[in-house]
């Protein structure tokens, strides 16, 4: 492969250019977050912050820090909750074949595709009545569900990838079911927990539908309605909604970072099977 | 087919050898003993049932009872048969909103795709850095939506935002792109088909790649045009991969709310509202709730999801029979 032609680096410009038109609003985000006040409505606008200001993210810190709090529990909280119903469920669809264990796989796929709505309003009416409307146990049970039928999935693909011979050899050892679960099943499948569990964080703390629905009226409000609130006040503040949002995307920022190739893996495992 | 079944068959004499002695294949009354797996899936199963199952179970009591806030909270409203079915198929706002769904989902579609499919035949073509642009774009997909859409608000705002003075420049006068009846379907379309490029683009690539590269050399010698090859090789071998992609899209795609809510609220006029967000607007936009209607057209959006999900899942079973 030669792939220092000037061809090639002409292809990386061309990369760079779509690459940039496809991230700019992204780049306006945080110009928008770094302008003063009195720029923010300049004709034309600035197109780089050369009077830059932190006040934005003064303001998140100031008004937004229990946001990000309730934020981070909840991730933490559905993440928890999605593997240790996942994990045990990839393990038994993958290797134990149950009777009935297709219909099971089937019917998560269905779940996967019930739109937010429609769960959002039967959680309401539900937990208005079991009194857990705006707590944070209730919205990470609805947030888990999610996550759960993608993190089924995962779990199934890479454990079906797991020898046979190295399960039967913890049997020999006199390992129950359980103890070849925990000891060998579960190390060897860290890929797919640290997949599942940054999937499960970011969607959790990317939710709209569920926090505006269930935790809209109370003390425990994620960042999602945090930047709602900002939008919603009349003042329009913009500098410090764009900087609530810079900080917002700082999960997804560090996902990309931190786990590119679990990244594309979990795009794909949806839709694609080799 | 007989490939597949001569690896099998050659694979299949060292697993069984030491599991069982030869003789009778392994018998299948085997099988009951393999109930307690269940509990291996239990905990999903009973979560399935309370937390997937129920709230819809609830969701179906909604739609077919009259409710108003207070029966909601104490419980005994009168049972109402299709009333609050027929009331939303019959209210003015049904044609315009079901025509905003079917315009945003295709729209939405039709972009994305073409888009996303562009892109991925460029990235295909591996330079260097590829692989870290390519990551890059994956950026407006795991975006919080509504960081997306606060931003693409501003973007699109009439007085002080981007995209008019990008058309004032070119001398074209100013938009009201969100404000305005006319433009706001069209500005949702645009925030979301720049979501949904970055899905489209990794799960066709992947498609690219699994195609061999022999292929490619084979109609090379044979001296085809790029444009030939497109067509007469990429795009043949692409379609199941591209079939699931579109579908999946339009799953996606008819639960979309989130954005359209944050930027229109589904407005002016109920001018960009679709099935969803008419349907959290009756239940919760409003001072006064109305959770039977908006049960009712939660549940027509599900059957809707349901019918594209289950072409999907038969699509899928095909191509792994194959």
């Amino acid at each position: 492969m030669t792939t220092s032609t000037p061809r090639a680096w002409w292809k990386t410009g061309v990369g760079l250019v779509l690459t940039g038109l496809m991230l700019f609003p992204v780049y306006w985000m945080i110009n928008v977050s770094v302008t003063r006040d009195q720029d923010m409505r300049a004709s034309p606008p600035h197109l780089f912050p050369t009077n830059g200001t932190l006040d934005g993210y003064r303001a998140v810190l100031d008004q937004q820090l229990p946001y990000l709090g309730t934020s981070f529990l909840v991730g933490l909280g559905t993440v928890a909750l999605t593997v240790a119903l996942a994990a045990p469920a990839g393990y038994a669809l993958a290797k134990l074949r149950p009777p009935g264990g297709p219909a099971l796989s089937f019917l998560l796929l269905i779940a996967q595709m019930i739109p937010g709505i429609i769960m959002a309003m039967g959680f309401y009416a539900i937990y208005l009545t079991l009194g857990v409307l705006n707590t944070l146990p209730g919205l990470i049970l609805a947030d888990t569900t999610l996550a759960v039928p993608f993190a089924v999935l995962i779990f199934t693909a890479f454990m079906s990838g797991i020898p046979d011979e190295l399960l039967q050899a913890a049997v020999v050892d006199g390992a129950g079911r359980l103890r070849t679960f925990w000891s060998v099943v579960l190390p060897v499948s860290r890929n797919s927990i640290v997949t599942v569990s940054l999937f499960a964080f970011l969607w959790s703390w990317s939710d709209f539908i569920f926090a505006s629905t269930l935790a809209g009226g109370g003390d425990h409000q994620p960042i999602t309605l945090g930047i709602y609130h900002y939008i919603g006040n009349n003042n329009q503040q913009w500098n410090a909604i764009m900087a609530t949002a810079v900080v917002a995307s700082i999960p997804a920022a560090v996902l990309l970072i931190l786990a590119q190739r679990y990244v594309s893996m979990g795009v794909t495992a949806g839709a694609v099977k080799d | 087919m007989p490939s597949t079944t001569e690896t099998t068959a050659v694979r299949d004499p060292g697993g069984a050898a030491s599991a069982a002695p030869p003789g009778p294949p392994p018998s299948r009354a085997r099988r009951p003993s393999r109930w307690w797996a269940w509990g291996f899936l239990a905990p999903v199963t009973i979560y399935l049932a309370a937390f997937y199952a129920y709230p819809l179970y609830r969701n179906v009591e909604l739609s077919l009872r009259e409710y108003t806030v207070r029966s909601f909270v104490q419980g005994g409203a009168p049972f109402a048969g299709l009333d609050n079915y027929q009331m939303v198929l019959t209210d003015l706002a049904f044609g315009p909103t079901l025509t905003h769904t079917v315009v945003f989902t295709a729209a939405s579609l039709a972009f994305q795709f073409t888009i996303g499919m562009a892109l991925a035949l460029f990235f295909h073509q591996h330079f260097p850095l590829s692989r870290t642009l390519r990551a890059l774009i994956l950026v407006p997909w795991l975006l919080p939506l509504i960081v997306s859409a606060s931003t693409w608000s501003w973007l699109l705002n009439s007085d002080s935002g981007l995209v008019n003075a990008a058309l004032g420049v070119v001398g074209i006068d100013p938009v009201n792109w969100l404000t305005s009846p006319g433009w706001s379907l069209t500005s949702v379309i645009i925030a979301n088909v720049w979501i949904g490029i970055p899905f489209n683009l990794v799960v066709l690539y992947s498609g690219l790649q699994a195609i061999p590269t022999e292929m490619y050399e084979a109609s090379a010698l044979d001296g085809a045009t790029g444009w030939q090859r497109f067509w007469g090789i990429t795009f043949p071998l692409l379609r199941p991969v591209s079939l699931i992609t579109l579908l999946l899209g339009l799953i996606y795609t008819l639960k979309v709310f989130d954005i359209i809510w944050i930027m229109t609220k589904g407005g002016p006029t109920g001018s960009s509202a679709t099935l969803a967000t008419w349907s959290y607007r009756l239940g919760f936009g409003n001072l006064l709730p109305e959770f039977g209607p908006g049960a009712a057209i939660g549940n027509l959006l599900i059957v809707l999801a349901l019918i594209a999900g289950l072409v999907y899942i038969r699509i899928e079973r095909r191509q792994q029979l194959r």
